[in-house]
């Protein structure tokens, strides 16, 4: 592990250096939203104290300054997930807006009564709900592609859901309550296979892999800045340019449009159609310091730096008496979902944050997984780039402290 | 340095919970979710013709902190009459959230005051409140009781 030095990385995190209850602070809650880097702080900061202008409306020189930054920000992002065109990067604020944007927009007008979306069992809700919605709306069927016990989706049953009804396969790359890294490659190409469009839900993948959204061949990704070290309020939908092109707008307002009159408007060429209202710009600008941040480490040696994590985390923690591991895929990112016997996740968490340990409890929402294995919750420990091996002893000290007071 | 959230009276309730069971006869029922966190929990009481509290009892599943101010609940209740388990109500759920501090004011907590400290862990209120909004719910005769 000597090529990824994780003291330098933490070095660039302010978070870290705080104290919980009088106890360093140890953050493995990174699915749910990352720390964040100084360098974003910093170019967020920045627009706030020297920057602060309109983006797209004016001609003075803030305003042209502000609309430089924000649009090379699309830039760093196109070049992110390896986009063609940044015509094809429409920033939102959030993972799911993008979603609720393609089912109103994509589903709204391409579906019809009778036609099918596939999502998975392990979908977050937020990959779930707006689908749900459109079904109500015109009629479509929602299906739903089972998983084993290891967490893991079966890909045979979901080839057998597939057929000429099926119009859109949105599926989550890699799943928040599992850890689950899904074969995306292949079920887009089988998506593909009956003419279906696939939609790929990148929030956690976007911390775990490189993107490349022309090798993957996905017709639409999305992902929230604030859990790849941005900040909250922006996420990011790329879409294919004729599929984005023929699409209505998904809000009116400001700067979605090229004129307005009483009688009519005319829409704004992409990616302005779905940006109506000022858009979050110091977010924006946030998020493409993130990304560049993100981009001086090698994939390569924080992937193996991570799953040496995972290992060394799962091994920690089954030497625990009564924990059990929900989620067990063979391809996992670095997210250790699990319960222990005769302790509530959530009493664990209380009793864990007492040693300065974060971690989240919950259903993470994803309430058919938790339905699934039969558990109201489960506690999980994810970890980013800046943990370490030393920080998950002390969350085994604190679960181990937790079982006496609970006798368990 | 907040107050000791895991106390004895708390964890032997979680351990050895009182009237964990469904109650015969219940003449008011309700059902209790916190969609946040998975709590989930019946609630019963059996009012006879005075309106007095015969019996109250609750199942499901939650944490530690749920299931002991349901239990502690349950035990409270027995023998009230059910306008004495209304204000019992207010007074428990003033306590929770910091606004009545049992020493300082007259209340009819009893025990119950050991969820006086919950207050400093505000993600935790709800898991106390569950099931005395789920036995207020049952004596109004509502159906569902969310804590969301």
């Amino acid at each position: 592990m000597s090529t990824f030095d994780v003291h330098r990385y933490r070095a660039e995190f302010p978070n870290l250096k705080i104290n919980v209850h009088g106890k360093p602070l140890v953050y493995l809650d990174n699915a749910a939203t990352t720390l964040k880097p100084r360098c974003m702080i910093d170019a967020v900061n920045a627009y706030y104290v020297t920057g602060v202008s309109n983006v797209h409306r004016g001609v003075h020189f803030l305003s042209e300054q502000a609309t430089a930054a924000f649009e090379y920000s699309r830039q760093v992002v196109r070049q992110f997930v390896h986009a063609r065109r940044v015509e094809e990067i429409i920033f939102t604020k959030g993972a799911t807006e993008a979603l609720n944007l393609l089912a109103q927009s994509y589903g709204r007008h391409f579906l019809k009564k009778g036609d099918e979306i596939i999502i998975s069992y392990m979908e977050h809700h937020s990959n779930i709900v707006p689908w749900q919605m459109l079904c109500q709306q015109i009629g479509c069927v929602l299906k739903i592609i089972p998983m084993n016990d290891q967490g893991e989706l079966i890909f045979d049953e979901y080839l057998k859901l597939l057929s000429e009804k099926t119009k859109i396969v949105s599926i989550v790359w890699v799943s928040n309550s599992l850890g689950t890294v899904n074969p995306v490659k292949a079920l887009i190409d089988a998506a593909h296979q009956k003419r279906a469009i696939a939609i790929i839900d990148a929030s956690q993948a976007v911390t775990h892999t490189a993107i490349n959204v022309q090798e993957l061949d996905c017709d639409f990704l999305v992902f929230s800045g604030h859990k790849v070290l941005g900040p909250t309020g922006v996420g990011v939908l790329y879409g294919k340019e004729k599929l984005l092109e023929a699409m209505p707008p998904y809000q009116g307002g400001g700067d979605m449009i090229k004129s307005v009159t009483f009688s009519g408007t005319t829409y704004n060429a992409l990616p302005y159609k779905f940006e109506a209202g000022t858009p979050p710009i110091a977010e924006v600008i946030g998020l493409r310091s993130a990304l560049e941040f993100l981009q001086t480490i090698s994939w390569e040696n924080m992937k193996a730096y991570k799953e040496d994590l995972l290992e060394y985390g799962t091994k920690k923690l089954l030497s625990i008496e009564g924990v059990r591991i929900i989620g067990t895929a063979k391809d996992k990112t670095s997210i250790l979902s699990f319960v222990v016997e005769g302790i509530h996740p959530h009493d664990l968490g209380t009793l864990v944050d007492q040693e300065g340990v974060a971690i989240r409890t919950g259903h993470h929402c994803t309430q058919p997984v938790m339905e699934f294995f039969k558990i109201p919750a489960t506690a999980r420990a994810s970890m980013a780039l800046y943990n370490t091996k030393e920080e998950l002893d002390t969350l085994v000290k604190a679960i181990n402290k937790a079982k006496e007071v609970f006798n368990a | 340095m907040r107050d000791e959230l895991y106390q004895q009276t708390i964890l032997e309730h979680n351990r050895n919970p009182r009237n964990f069971k469904k109650l015969e006869g219940a003449t008011h029922v309700s059902e209790g979710y916190n969609p946040l966190c998975g709590d989930h929990l019946w609630v019963y009481v059996k009012v006879d013709a005075n309106g007095i509290i015969e019996e109250a009892a609750f199942e499901g599943s939650g944490c530690a902190i749920s299931k002991a101010s349901a239990s502690m609940m349950t035990a409270a209740l027995k023998g009230k009459s059910v306008d004495e388990a209304k204000v019992l109500f207010n007074e428990f759920h003033q306590l929770v959230i910091g606004e009545l501090k049992p020493d300082e004011q007259p209340n009819h907590l009893g025990k119950l005051t050991v969820f006086s400290g919950i207050w400093q862990y505000p993600a935790r209120v709800k898991c106390a409140s569950l099931s005395w909004h789920t036995m207020h719910g049952a004596l109004e005769k509502a159906k569902t009781i969310s804590t969301e």
